[in-house]
Order: structure tokens, then C-alpha cells, then sequence
């Protein structure tokens, strides 16, 4: 114990009275290791958004768009013909065994007014069927009905970002707010859902009856819609639902064979997949970086401290002439490596969180940042000092004390 | 003569070096007794294998033949780690060169052997102020190395050596790199510390005048002893007035 400490001791003083050079050689180290917990952070936040994104969309959910699918990936150019209605909706829910619930949906945008408050928000029209599809749980209230929505009712349900726009403490329930020009009585609040992981806010909307967003908000006669939300039984379905969901808007829209279809279905695992590509791309370059810098920082370690050695030859001479053993020696020169890299990768740490949290921002995607990170650092950093410096120490450890004594 | 008292016994003592395909005999048989309390100057040419002996004797290298007794212990075939111990316990050095850490403060510098052997920072301090004092340093304790003379950087080394209580205390021409006046000084201190708390002193030069200042010469050539005998009448080192330090010139 007392030899770590006093080798401790010993390389503090060394490294304070080099600091420029102990800096510069920590340099590789400090990159490495901030590319590794900003790498981390990002993996972290990945998948705690990725089960958010799960869990606030809802499980095993498809989503059919209109439109042709050209331009894949982002949804395509809208036909001139509409092709999406709820006549498919009801279909697909009579028809589908494999679907559990099915939402038609039109979205609009609107003020909202209460009183003296306004407030901006979205829209949805859909069906008493939209929660279960989106496994979207009532924090206060009671859904709106399929009686409501036969008579295009004045019902809504608003979310939690509404809900503080509008009301302070009060309970919103029963109480009548203005969407447009069309008084509205809220019959429910919405659970919170959260951040989205692109950055968008599942709160911050209205739902109310499909047929009241049409007449009163849209004015768009006929039974159109933006798109339809169907949520499959079970996840191993979800590739059966898809193709015979396929099948039958292909048959309905009389699509012939061998020509495109006027819908789009995309699923939550493609979504997913797609970001987690892009973000698996970018832990790989992270992680690539990280691991050259790491190598450079360990050799930058290794080569200053042989040169460290070899420039203190002469005090270790007199060390061991006045009784040091080797093994004192080596931990002199093993803790003052392991130090210097340490403190590499504390300030990599620092510079890690940095980054990934500007580089969370930017791109708006969530980081997280997990203890498991720090020790990740100490780690990395702590073994990187080990492995590069145990050949200096032990050179320096093998000298035989009258050849160091004579050294210059 | 009480084998107790004897603090270096040497039998027959050979070093060969080897340099590649070249094998040279340094020591050639060297059979030596020192006892506690002498004071002993051993000279000769250069070259003729005085730093070689004293290396042996401080355990800092091992012979290639015969047999070494420091202390009763038979050092050897010791290893490596064994002789830095023997290093620690029953030897202090004194090299020509001073052999201080640089950038490091006097007091520190005594401390080390201390803190090799893995004493208490308390007792490490206690004991280095006590060895600087008696040297004369006791108003130097945070000089480095370069905000101290020569002379002074000599006294601290001797401090450093004596801090541990050493058996022997091992003077490699320790006034080789001093001035006259300087070298008197320190002389006059290994006289004292001789003289005073009966230290054993083997000190190596080539210069006759310093050699008389010890009370046994021993002359080696050529690898082997050429004489060894007293010297009845050492000269008495003379501290040169204007020292700076008030405890030499008290017990001058
Ligand atoms: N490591 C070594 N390898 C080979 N030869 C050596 C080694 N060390 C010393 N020698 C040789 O051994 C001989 C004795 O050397 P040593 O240093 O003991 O002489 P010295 O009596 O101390 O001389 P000086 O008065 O000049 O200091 C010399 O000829 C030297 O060249
Ligand atoms: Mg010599």
C-alpha cells in the first residue's frame, strides 16, 4: 500500500512539473475516450427512445398511407385521386383476423381558445379504437363513444401539453374550450406520452371524432383519410397482416396485377430499423475513432514514458542505491502511466459528455448518460496506461543500479 | 579480534567483467577485514579497481568468486532484491557526484531511504531533520539541490547516507568534485562523525593528502591489495573559518 502511495505521490510531482508534455500526450487518450462515452451515450439513449417510441406509439402498429410509394422511405407524393377512406378501415377491421384494432385518422391544425388562452396545436380525428391502437392510456375521463362519433359530437380528449396551455390547476373535465370557431366539451386527459424520439412532442395534440374533425374543422365531404392506424394481434403477425392487408386495399382499389399500389403500409420495425441503422452507423464511427485514438494515446503513453525513463535513468540509479527495489521502481513508472492516462480520460469524460450531449442536440436525438460511462473511461483509460506503460516501467525496473548511476 | 566487530570481511574476492568476447579480471583476490569504528582510505591508480571494490561492498554488484561477509551476513550470491535491502539497512553511499534528486528539497532527499524502507512520514521527518542537523544543514531543509553549493550538497548526500543508521558509511571519491577549501570541510565532518559517533567510513581516493586524513590506508593495484597498514598519525582536516556552518565550527 504505502509503495502505490508514495508511487502516486511520486508521479503527480512528475507530471505537474511536465504538464505541457504530460497534455499533449494525454491528447489521444482524452479523444478516445470521449468518442467512447459519447458513443455510449448515444447506444444508451437509443434504446431507452427506442422503447419509448414503442410503448408511445403503441405495439405491433401499421400504417397505411395513400399515395404511391416512389419515393421510399418518406411518404410519397399524394395521388390527384384519393385513395385512403374508412369504408377500407371498416374493412380491414371486418376482414383481417390477424388485426386487432383499426383507426382511421385526418389530422388538422387549430387554435385552441379557453377564456382569454389560445393556443396552436394539432388535431386528430379518429375513433374510440385510435387509444387502443396507440395504447394510449386516459389520465382523467372517459373516451368519447361510437354514439358521439355517429353524431359528430363536440367531444375531445387533449393531451398533457394542451391541458397546461389552457388550464392551471383545474380539472378540464366537462369544461367547454373553442377549436376553431366550434365549442368543445373535453371529456378526457390524455397520459402523458413524452418526447418522441425525432423530437416531437406526443402531448401536444387533441383527439376527437372523426366525424366532427370533417365537418367542422376540414370540411372535406366523403369518407377520406390521411392514413389508417392498425394495430396487429400478435408480433408474429405482423408480416401476415401486412400482406393481407396489402391484398385486400389492392383488391378494394381494384389495382391491377402488376401495377403499383396506391397506398403505402409501413410498420414500427421499419421505422425503427431505419434509425437504428443510421445510429448504428454512426456508433461504429464513433467507436472506430475511439479506438484509433485510444491506440495512438497508448503509444503517445508508452513512448513518453520511455523517454521519461530513460531521462531519469540517473534518479533511479540513485533509488536503487539507496534501497528501492525493482518492484518499487516499476510501480513508480506503472502508476505515473496509469495516472497520466487517467487523467486522460477523465478529461475525455468531460469532453464525451460534452459532445454527445451537443451532438444528442443537434441531431435531436436522446443521450443518456449512465455511471456506467464514467467507469467505462476509468476503465479504458486505467488500462490503457497499464498496458502501454508496463514495458517502460519494466525497463526501468531492470536497470542495474552502477550502470543508471553512470548514465550522462 | 571479536568477529563481531567485523563489518566487511573479504575472501578472496574476484570480479570479472565481460564485454562481448572481452573478459576482464577487475578484481583479482581480494581478502580484506574492516571493523567497526575504523576509518579507512583505500587508494591507487586509476583503473586498478577501487570503484569496482566499493560497488562490491555497498551490494550494489556481486563478486565473481569468493566470499563476502557485510555485517556476518554472507551477501554474496544475495539477489537482486535482497541486496537492495542489505543497500537499505547497513549501508550509506556517497558518491563523488553528490547523486541528489534534483528539483527536490534537502529534506526530502534525506528522507528517501526512510521511505523505502517504508517508515511513517512522521518518523521519516523526525529522522531527517536529526541527520540534516547533524551535518550542519539544518537551515537548508528546503534547498534543492541547485540553491546549494557543492560542499553543501556533499553534506547533504552524507546525511542522506547516515539516515538510516548504516554499518558502513561508502565514500566514493566523495571530494572529487570539490574545491580544496570544500574538501577540508567535508573531510573535517567525516572526522567528526568518525571521531564523535564512531562511524565506520570507507572512503576511496587518489588524492594522498585526503588519504591521510584516514587512520588506515590501503593501496590496491592492479585488482589486488598492494598494501594495508595503519596510519598512526591522521592529519586533522581544518575547517576553514568563514564555514557557514556554526555546529562545524563548534566541534572544530
Ligand atoms: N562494467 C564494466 N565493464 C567492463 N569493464 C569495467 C566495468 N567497470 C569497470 N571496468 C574496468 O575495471 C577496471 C577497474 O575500474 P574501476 O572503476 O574500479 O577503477 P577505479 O580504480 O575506480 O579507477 P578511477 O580511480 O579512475 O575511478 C577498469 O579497467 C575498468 O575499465
Ligand atoms: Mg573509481
Amino acid at each position: 500500500m504505502g509503495m502505490w502511495w508514495m508511487a502516486f505521490r511520486l508521479a503527480l510531482r512528475s507530471l505537474t512539473r511536465n504538464k505541457l508534455r504530460a497534455g499533449l500526450t494525454v491528447l489521444g487518450i482524452l479523444i478516445g475516450v470521449a468518442a467512447v462515452v459519447a458513443m455510449t451515450a448515444l447506444g444508451d439513449g437509443a434504446s431507452a427512445s427506442i422503447q419509448n417510441q414503442m410503448g408511445a406509439l403503441g405495439v405491433n402498429l401499421l400504417w397505411v398511407f395513400p399515395g404511391s410509394n416512389t419515393s421510399s422511405g418518406v411518404r410519397g407524393e399524394v395521388g390527384s385521386r384519393p385513395t385512403l377512406s374508412e369504408d377500407d378501415a371498416d374493412a380491414i377491421a371486418r376482414e383481417l383476423f390477424t388485426v386487432q384494432a383499426v383507426a382511421p385518422v385526418i389530422t388538422a391544425s387549430a387554435q385552441v381558445v379557453l377564456g382569454a388562452r389560445n393556443y396552436a396545436t394539432r388535431v386528430t380525428g379518429s375513433t374510440p379504437d385510435y387509444l387502443r391502437v396507440r395504447a394510449w392510456a386516459l389520465s382523467r375521463g372517459s373516451p368519447f363513444t361510437e354514439a358521439d362519433l355517429r353524431l359528430a359530437a363536440r367531444t375531445c380528449m387533449i393531451g398533457e401539453t394542451v391541458r397546461k396551455a389552457l388550464f392551471d390547476q383545474g380539472d378540464p373535465i366537462g369544461q367547454t374550450v373553442r377549436i376553431g370557431r366550434m365549442p368543445c366539451t373535453v371529456v378526457a386527459l390524455l397520459a402523458p406520452k413524452g418526447q418522441g424520439s425525432f423530437g416531437q412532442d406526443y402531448d401536444d395534440t387533441i383527439v376527437m371524432p372523426i366525424t366532427a374533425v370533417r365537418a367542422r374543422l376540414r370540411h372535406t365531404p366523403g369518407r377520406e383519410v390521411d392514413q389508417i392506424m392498425v394495430s396487429v394481434r400478435e408480433q408474429d403477425l405482423m408480416a401476415r397482416a401486412q400482406e393481407q392487408l396489402t391484398a385486400l386495399l389492392r383488391q378494394r382499389h381494384r389495382v391491377a396485377d402488376g401495377d403499383e399500389n396506391d397506398f403505402m403500409v409501413r410498420n414500427l420495425q421499419d421505422l425503427m430499423a431505419t434509425l437504428e441503422r443510421t445510429r448504428s452507423t454512426l456508433s461504429t464511427l464513433l467507436l472506430a475513432i475511439a479506438c484509433i485514438a485510444l491506440l495512438v494515446g497508448g503509444i503517445g503513453v508508452m513512448n513518453i514514458m520511455l523517454v521519461s525513463v530513460s531521462e531519469r535513468t540517473r534518479e533511479i540509479g540513485i533509488r536503487l542505491a539507496i534501497g528501492a527495489r525493482s518492484a518499487d521502481i516499476l510501480a513508480q513508472f506503472l502508476v505515473e502511466a496509469v495516472t497520466l492516462s487517467t487523467i486522460g480520460g477523465v478529461a475525455g469524460l468531460a469532453l464525451g459528455v460534452g459532445a454527445g450531449t451537443l451532438l444528442g442536440r443537434a441531431m435531436e436525438w436522446s443521450v443518456r448518460f449512465s455511471p456506467t460511462a464514467a467507469v467505462i473511461a476509468f476503465a479504458t483509460s486505467g488500462g490503457i496506461g497499464v498496458v502501454f506503460g508496463f514495458f517502460p516501467a519494466r525497463r526501468a525496473a531492470q536497470l542495474d543500479p552502477i550502470t543508471a548511476l553512470r548514465h550522462e | 579480534m571479536n568477529d563481531r566487530d567485523t563489518v566487511i570481511k573479504m575472501e578472496r574476492v574476484e570480479k570479472i567483467y565481460r564485454t562481448g568476447e572481452l573478459v576482464f579480471h577487475a578484481l583479482r583476490g581480494i581478502t580484506l577485514d574492516i571493523r567497526a569504528g575504523e576509518f579507512v582510505a583505500i587508494g591507487g591508480p586509476s583503473g586498478s579497481g577501487k570503484s569496482t571494490l566499493m560497488n562490491l561492498i555497498g551490494c550494489l554488484d556481486r563478486p565473481s568468486a569468493g566470499r563476502y561477509l557485510l555485517a556476518g551476513h554472507d551477501v554474496s550470491m544475495l539477489d537482486a532484491d535482497a541486496r537492495a535491502f542489505a543497500r537499505n539497512r547497513l549501508i550509506g553511499f556517497v558518491f563523488q557526484g553528490f547523486n541528489l534528486l534534483a528539483r527536490t528539497s534537502a529534506l526530502e532527499n534525506v528522507e528517501l531511504p526512510l521511505a523505502y524502507r517504508g517508515l511513517g512520514a512522521k518518523e521519516r521527518r523526525r529522522r531527517a531533520i536529526e541527520s540534516l542537523e547533524l551535518v550542519g544543514l539544518a537551515d537548508k531543509l528546503n534547498n534543492t539541490p541547485a540553491q546549494l553549493s557543492g560542499g553543501q550538497q556533499q553534506r547533504v548526500a552524507i546525511a542522506r547516507a547516515l539516515v538510516t543508521d548504516p554499518k558502513v558509511l561508502l565514500a566514493d571519491e566523495p571530494t572529487g568534485n570539490l574545491d580544496s577549501r570544500t574538501t577540508e570541510d567535508v573531510l573535517a565532518l567525516l572526522q567528526r562523525l568518525h571521531r564523535e559517533h564512531g562511524l565506520t567510513i570507507v572512503m576511496v581516493t587518489h588524492e594522498p593528502d585526503v588519504a591521510q586524513c584516514a587512520e588506515r590506508i590501503i593501496v590496491v593495484r592492479d585488482g589486488l591489495i598492494g598494501s594495508d597498514g595503519p596510519n598512526p598519525t591522521p592529519r586533522r582536516a581544518e575547517l576553514n573559518t568563514g564555514s557557514s556552518s556554526p555546529l562545524l565550527a563548534g566541534s572544530a
